[in-house]
């Protein structure tokens, strides 16, 4: 087989009926996410299609301010998203940052390390290899820091009266948030433990298959995607643990004092 | 040890409250639903931000870390919560050595059996237990750090008569032996009879004296 099979719009709007009729459904059961759905359908078509041409445009001329300035847009649409994603957030700047901190300071140092030491392109940061490699690094990391801030401000509203008797017991604000703690990291990187888990046998990974399908050799596709997995789980272990850590600091003060006000809806 | 002063404290909805209270007393506070007893005690156990000087024997509490703090000035809630599965996890270091327990948890397990318990109580899980059983063990969890001042919220409110006769017996007992202040809050005027020294009450977001 020679050159790949290409898709034309009636093939794509085939499979966009699957989506609107989940949303038809989900209209009838009441579960009111079909406007969602349908909006992050749209988003992602007209989002995609403009990337495809700035790819094109950014693989063309290959300067690295331009490089810098699409990963700065992405990581910034990141945290907003994190943001977006809490149902409890931090007052003020901090909801922003620490997610925004976070996803810098993991996928960044994982991607520019994995660029420079693993892939070694030439330059390091030639876009080809360097956007779609911090994309996959900041989708996941993005994932991880939204699940797990989320399930613990949220549990830490639910648990107000447990962590305030702790402290009222004379336990610091580490010993009392302890278990919260644990708990939320665990419950961001359950996604990425699973799909390590899953790789090969329940799921075929979408890089991976995507090499395929545009004709690569099944055996280098397999091992950018067993790159791609170490490097996820690291970024997304190493975000979330920084996210979760600071987060619970923020919802104390220097007294030990546990400060829902510094959360709002 | 334990005389308690507090001066000029300023609480989210009322103050600045000022009063003492000397070793191994006890006073009560009381007034209607909302004046802010409990915030000024959540407060005094420096678990608001509050405006103001509290000290413990003349030293401030701005001193030592707020964990050292509420080791000394023990807070207990209107409605006692706990976290892990079985009572006795909530404990620091109880557990049988050679079968038997060791010397300071043999002192401590009178003190349960005072509250009505017996040693099982320790493998007991918290979903069996009723409201009263766990306001109980809530001040035995309390005691175990001999704090050296008592922050009460209504301690007996949820219990029946014998277990709140119960309760006001360990207290005093508690109170006597060591020489803790007591602040005591409490909707009984027969309990404020019973127990208080000194009594204060709630005038709009002040506290006076009451007779």
């Amino acid at each position: 087989m020679n050159g790949i099979v290409l898709l034309s719009p009636v093939d794509l709007s085939l499979a966009a009926l699957l989506v609107i009729a989940l949303a038809l459904v989900s209209r009838r059961l009441e579960l009111k996410i079909g406007g969602r759905l349908l909006i992050s359908a749209l988003r992602m078509v007209i989002q995609l299609s403009l990337i495809g041409i700035v790819l094109k445009a950014l693989f063309s001329s290959g300067a690295p301010g331009w490089v810098a300035l699409m990963a700065l847009v992405m990581l910034l649409t990141a945290g907003r998203e994190v943001r977006a994603r809490q149902k409890y957030r931090l007052r003020g700047l901090w909801g922003f940052n620490i997610g925004l901190g976070a996803m810098f300071v993991s996928s960044f140092a994982v991607s520019v390390l994995a660029l420079t030491a693993v892939v070694r392109a030439d330059p390091w940061y030639a876009p080809r290899y360097a956007i779609p490699l911090l994309g996959m690094l900041l989708g996941n990391t993005m994932n991880g820091v939204a699940i797990a801030s989320n399930s613990l401000t949220q549990a830490v509203h639910a648990q107000r009266t447990v962590i305030e008797t702790r402290l009222a017991l004379g336990q610091t604000k580490c010993e009392a948030m302890a278990d919260l703690r644990r708990e939320s990291i665990r419950t961001g990187l359950i996604p990425i433990i699973n799909s390590m888990a899953a790789a090969g046998v329940v799921s075929l990974p979408g890089m991976m298959t995507g090499q395929i399908l545009a004709g690569n050799p099944p055996g280098d596709a397999v091992k950018y995607q067993i790159l791609i997995m170490f490097l996820i789980a690291a970024g997304t272990g190493f975000g979330t643990l920084a996210a979760v850590w600071v987060t619970a600091c923020r919802l104390f003060d220097e007294r030990d004092r546990l400060r829902l006000d510094r959360l709002e809806r | 040890m334990g005389r308690l002063v507090i001066e000029g404290l300023q609480t989210r909805n009322g103050g600045p409250f000022s009063f003492s209270v000397e070793r191994g007393e006890c006073v009560t506070l009381y007034g209607p639903s909302g004046c802010g007893k409990t915030l000024l005690l959540r407060a005094i156990a420096d678990l608001d931000p509050a405006e103001g000087t509290v000290l413990l024997d003349g030293e401030s509490r701005a001193g030592m870390t707020a964990p050292q703090w509420r080791k000394k000035v023990g807070w207990l809630a209107a409605e006692s919560a706990w976290w892990f599965d079985r009572v006795g996890e909530h404990f620091p270091m109880v557990g049988k050595v050679n079968g038997d327990f060791p010397d300071v948890w043999k002192k401590r397990i009178q003190c349960l059996e005072q509250l009505g318990f017996g040693e099982e109580v320790l493998g007991w899980r918290i979903e069996r237990m009723s409201t009263g059983e766990k306001q109980r063990l809530a001040l035995f969890r309390l005691l175990l750090n001999e704090p050296q001042v008592l922050l009460l919220d209504e301690p007996t409110a949820a219990l029946d008569p014998t277990n709140v006769f119960v309760m006001e017996k360990v207290i005093g007992e508690f109170r006597r032996s060591t020489g803790a202040a007591v602040v005591w809050v409490s909707h009984d005027p027969e309990q404020v009879q019973r127990v208080a020294d000194h009594s204060l009450k709630f005038n709009g977001s002040r506290l006076e004296a009451a007779e």
